[in-house]
């Protein structure tokens, strides 16, 4: 069972390299993409099912034993995580396919854009079975280095710009991930994660402090934690629509989950939870203020991204075995919500040309499809019960009530207040853009709304173009997932609390590595 | 083992004019200091990894403690492989750039250009209030806030 665990990563990689030969013939290329997801799906699940049992399985690659070789290691986390991403990327690629075919390509080059997006793929994987600091790390710039090409592709002007801004500060990240990662192996002479957590308790706690800042500030530019967050509404909103969606589904959650790994098993005793709890508070604050304010439905989505991180950090700040249950839990929800909407937003664009809700108005009555698969994801961010995303934050809210202070109150109370400001936002957008009729966009003023930016390079070609089927279907598959996710909620809660069972304390992940001990 | 001081004193240079380039509005610049940045930070891995030995795995009858560590340099050269790319990436980006607006200096963001037209335009008409000027679109909005600054100096 363990030799399934590298052809996560080794399908993508064919998959883009078979796409990369298949070239000019754009049919081929995208059997041959959709085939190789698929088959890393049916992987995951047969991974998930089998890790599920066994608790955990850990694969020696090479043959090498683990100090010296490179381990990948797959846990109920790690299965849980690949099953997600591999089910938005597949929806999301299918949304582009269907895009793509009907567009002509002309902004995205379709002979570049496959292959790049199964090498962010095989990133992703690779990022979550990763035992071993350094693979970690190169996890992260497979999935970065393809992501700045998916941002800037097609060239034009706004894209440059925001790419730059985006790959300026991932590089930052990045340059400071692999700094904190020669300073844990000058510390303690090892990059192996289990390892790390084994010696770690031999070294002084100040240099325990800086490894553990120097990772988590790391990482945190990558999740885009306040105050970290600043470049995602700039760079996000300009890539094209599928781009953006996948990038919103999974970048940031693999750094959050990186930030897991680091606070459970790297440095247990959650050694910075208060200050991660107060980061948290403000990440959802400032987050949600800024969506608040925002007239582009691309750019208040990316907002509201940010804010409910801070949802996730709240959950790994308390440190908990109930707190990381539910974050595993909300991560699962976040990273299907959010990709719907942003698929959404892009079948919104294609619909009316604009995703400013000052121009749009009418499309319940021009797209009622649409209006639906607004409509139920962004009750679910919101957090309307029954949906996930309610039980989500409950889950959270009750993890907090357990460990009573007022920091863990304060953060509740922000939550709270978050999620009404997400249904305050999106329901914005459900007002102006579905609700209103269309003959009253040209009217409608308001100072208010005046005020309101708009995001720039927008362009008003696809004007009154209805969606190809595809694009629906996909769409309506993700929102499916996100029902889903509610109806099965109660097998999913309990995946979750076990995998969170497993992240108490480094001890567990150490025995997986090290089944006869550490030397 | 001992770390060599030059080496420290150099990846403390480089960083520290690499920082500096990094936060130019030239992207050549910002290119340069990355390139500088992702060196030192090579450096500080090769510091890391110990002071100087002769080469593993080839030492007759050395022992364990005369070896390098080898492990610093398969990251350094993993490392420099990833460098070169992503430069190379940067300077397609920058050419592109170039040909666009003909400027090698990042462009100011529109949302903060816009933000700080309308701080600047609300400004201006608080300090010149002009009455006869009816066509203006936020009304109200200067009105209130002329209030506030009406209040304000009041108190």
């Amino acid at each position: 069972m363990t030799a399934l665990i590298p052809l996560v990563v080794m399908l993508p990689l064919i998959g883009a390299a078979g796409a990369l030969i298949a070239g000019k013939r754009q049919r081929l290329q995208v059997i041959v993409t959709v085939v190789a997801l698929v088959a890393v799906m049916v992987v995951s699940i047969v991974l998930l099912i089998d890790v599920d049992a066994t608790g955990a399985l850990v694969m020696e690659v090479g043959g090498w034993a683990a100090p010296v070789g490179i381990v990948l290691v797959v846990d109920r986390l790690s299965a849980l995580m690949l099953i997600v991403s591999a089910a938005v990327l597949l929806a999301v690629l299918l949304f582009s396919v269907g895009q793509g075919m009907a567009d002509g390509d002309s902004e995205t080059p379709v002979s570049i854009y496959h292959p790049t997006y199964m090498v962010l793929a095989a990133g992703v994987f690779n990022a979550f079975i990763a035992g071993d600091l350094f693979n970690l790390y190169i996890g992260f710039e497979i999935l970065l280095v393809a992501s700045y090409v998916l941002m800037t592709m097609g060239g034009t002007g706004p894209r440059i710009r925001a790419g730059v801004t985006y790959i300026v500060v991932s590089l930052v990240s990045s340059l400071l991930f692999l700094a904190s990662i020669a300073m844990i192996y000058g510390a303690l002479g090892t990059v192996n994660i289990a390892q790390i957590s084994v010696r770690m308790a031999e070294i002084h706690p100040s240099v325990q402090l800086t490894l553990h800042v120097m990772l988590l500030i790391a990482f945190g530019i990558k999740a885009a934690i306040f105050p970290l967050s600043f470049w995602l509404p700039d760079s996000y909103p300009t890539a094209p629509a599928p781009v953006t969606a996948v990038f919103a589904g999974l970048l940031t959650k693999v750094g959050v989950y990186a930030i897991i790994r680091t606070e459970t098993i790297l440095f247990p005793g959650n050694a910075l939870g208060d200050a991660l709890l107060v980061v948290a508070l403000l990440t959802m604050v400032v987050g949600i203020l800024g969506a608040v304010a925002q007239a582009d439905i691309k750019r208040l989505l990316s907002f509201t991204l940010v804010s409910h991180i801070g949802y996730m950090i709240f959950g790994i700040a308390m440190g908990t075995v109930a707190g990381l249950s539910a974050t595993i839990f909300y991560i699962v929800h976040h990273i299907v919500v959010q990709t719907t909407l942003f698929l959404t937003a892009g079948l919104i664009e294609r619909q009316s040309g604009s995703t400013s809700i000052n121009r749009i108005g009418g499309l319940l009555a021009a797209a009622p499809v649409i209006a639906v698969l607004y409509f139920i994801p962004a009750l679910n961010l919101g957090g309307i019960p029954p949906f996930s995303g309610f039980i989500g934050k409950l889950a959270l809210f009750n993890a907090g009530a357990e460990q009573p202070s007022w920091l863990v109150y304060a953060v509740i109370g922000a939550g709270a207040l978050t999620s009404l400001l997400t249904l305050y936002a999106l329901a914005r957008v459900w007002n102006m853009a579905f609700w209103r009729p269309a003959d009253e966009v040209e009217q409608y003023e308001s100072a208010l709304l005046d005020q309101l930016t708009e995001a720039p390079g927008e362009n008003n070609d696809s004007e009154g173009k209805s969606s190809p089927t595809l694009m629906i279907a996909a769409t309506a598959g993700m929102v499916a997932i996100s029902v889903a996710l509610t109806v099965f909620a109660g097998p999913l809660y309990a995946l979750s609390s076990r995998a969170g069972e497993n992240l108490n304390g480094p001890s567990n992940y150490v025995d997986l590595v090290f089944p006869e001990g550490v030397e | 083992m001992s770390v060599t001081l030059l080496l420290v004193i150099l990846m403390g240079v480089m960083y520290s004019s690499g920082v500096y380039l990094m936060l130019e509005r030239s992207m050549t610049r910002v290119v340069l200091g990355f390139l500088l940045v992702g060196n030192a930070t090579n450096i500080l891995i090769l510091v890391m990894g110990g002071g100087r030995g002769i080469a593993p795995i080839l030492g007759d009858g050395a022992s364990v403690e005369d070896f390098n560590d080898p492990l610093p340099q398969a990251f350094i050269l993993t490392a420099i492989v990833i460098t070169f790319g992503v430069s190379a990436f940067l300077l397609a980006l920058i050419y592109r750039s170039w040909r666009l607006s003909r400027a090698d200096e990042l462009e100011d963001d529109p949302e903060d250009l816009a933000i700080a037209e309308r701080d600047a335009a609300v400004e201006e008409e608080l300090q010149h209030p002009d009455p006869h000027d009816t066509e203006v679109d936020h009304l109200d909005e200067l009105s209130a806030a002329q209030e506030l600054g009406e209040k304000g100096e009041e108190e």
